[in-house]
């Protein structure tokens, strides 16, 4: 499956938005998603099914004015 | 003391995370602050990194209260994303909305400002949003549901200070019950205290701060001069005269000749 995540094209096999996340070593509390711009709540990322093409935000905290 | 949304707050100084040479520097500039309130951002996360997960335990070791931004928003739909996305990560309804509309000037677009404010107001958000000195818009966005204004003095980051003294006082006083932060432009401790002394609530700092010689003294700084601009407010302050006036009084004086 081909996916964009945080502005990167990824080929990787794997389908839930949890999943996705665990093969690319995002972990932490402090992380935001959002799947085609609809937010994802930490809570519903093992059931989110990721199809082809999909575009993945993945935020965490940083400084700000 | 003051009460923005349901919160009350002692110090009237907002300060903002960005920019400071180290992270200890930003603490101690925090400290010396003595805010209640810093902003903070989102951003994208590295695959594999844990930067974000440094910072937020910084932020959280200070104990403060937090206003996530959508700073680089540029887009009702951008902004209103990023507020959901802070509140999940923050777990907070504060939200200092910025839309930008100029690259130059990193002015708000006003328009969609509005527009956001409204859709986060509506679920729920208490909304902090970064606007100018209008006071169309200013009616707007309490229309929209905010509660709390935060205009411009000058463009972000320039260090400018006041450019429309005309326009802050109109603002105070069309809104005399609104709590008004001075969001941006703020350069000196002097541009603060001029503010707070036309009776603006609050003032929210960053590069002032962060790009000082020494961060955590010019913090200390601000915050003396945001209070004396306070009580000054406060106190009442004399108009100006175009004559002296002898202060010592005349009667009584000596003639000597």
């Amino acid at each position: 499956m081909n996916l964009n995540v945080n502005g990167d094209e990824h080929e990787i096999a794997c389908s839930t938005l949890a999943e996705l996340m665990a093969a690319l070593d995002y972990e932490g509390s402090w992380l935001a998603t959002a799947v085609n711009g609809e937010l994802v709540h930490a809570a519903d990322r093992d059931g989110w099914r990721l199809r082809d093409h999909d575009r993945i935000e993945i935020l965490s905290p940083m400084k700000g004015g | 003391m003051l009460q923005v949304y349901d919160t009350e707050i002692t110090s009237r100084l907002l300060l903002g995370t960005a920019g400071y040479p180290s992270p200890t520097v930003l603490s101690d500039a925090v400290r010396a602050s003595e805010t209640q309130i810093i902003t903070v951002s989102l951003r994208r996360e590295t695959a594999g990194g844990k930067a974000g997960g440094a910072f937020f335990e910084l932020i959280r070791e200070l104990g403060t209260k937090i206003l996530p931004n959508t700073a680089g928003c540029h887009t009702t739909k951008e902004a209103v994303l990023t507020a959901k996305m802070a509140c999940e990560v923050f777990k907070t309804n504060w939200i200092k909305l910025e839309v930008i509309g100029n690259h130059d000037t990193l002015q708000p677009d006003v328009f969609a400002l509005v527009e956001a404010a409204r859709i986060l107001s509506n679920e729920g958000f208490e909304v902090f949003p970064y606007t100018t000195d209008d006071l169309v818009v200013a009616e707007r966005l309490l229309e929209a549901g905010c509660r709390v204004l935060m205009p411009w003095c000058a463009p972000i980051g320039s260090a400018m200070g006041p450019q429309n003294l005309s326009a802050l006082r109109s603002m105070r006083a069309h809104f005399p019950d609104v709590p008004l932060i001075v969001d941006a432009g703020i350069g000196r401790p002097s541009h603060a205290t001029t503010v707070m002394e036309l009776g603006f609530d609050a003032v929210l700092l960053n590069t002032a701060v962060a790009g000082a010689g020494n961060p955590a003294v010019m913090a200390s700084g601000f915050a003396k001069a945001i209070e004396a601009g306070r009580l000054a407010f406060e106190a009442g302050m004399l108009e100006p005269r175009d004559m002296a006036v002898p202060s010592t009084p005349v009667i009584g004086k000596a003639v000597f000749s």
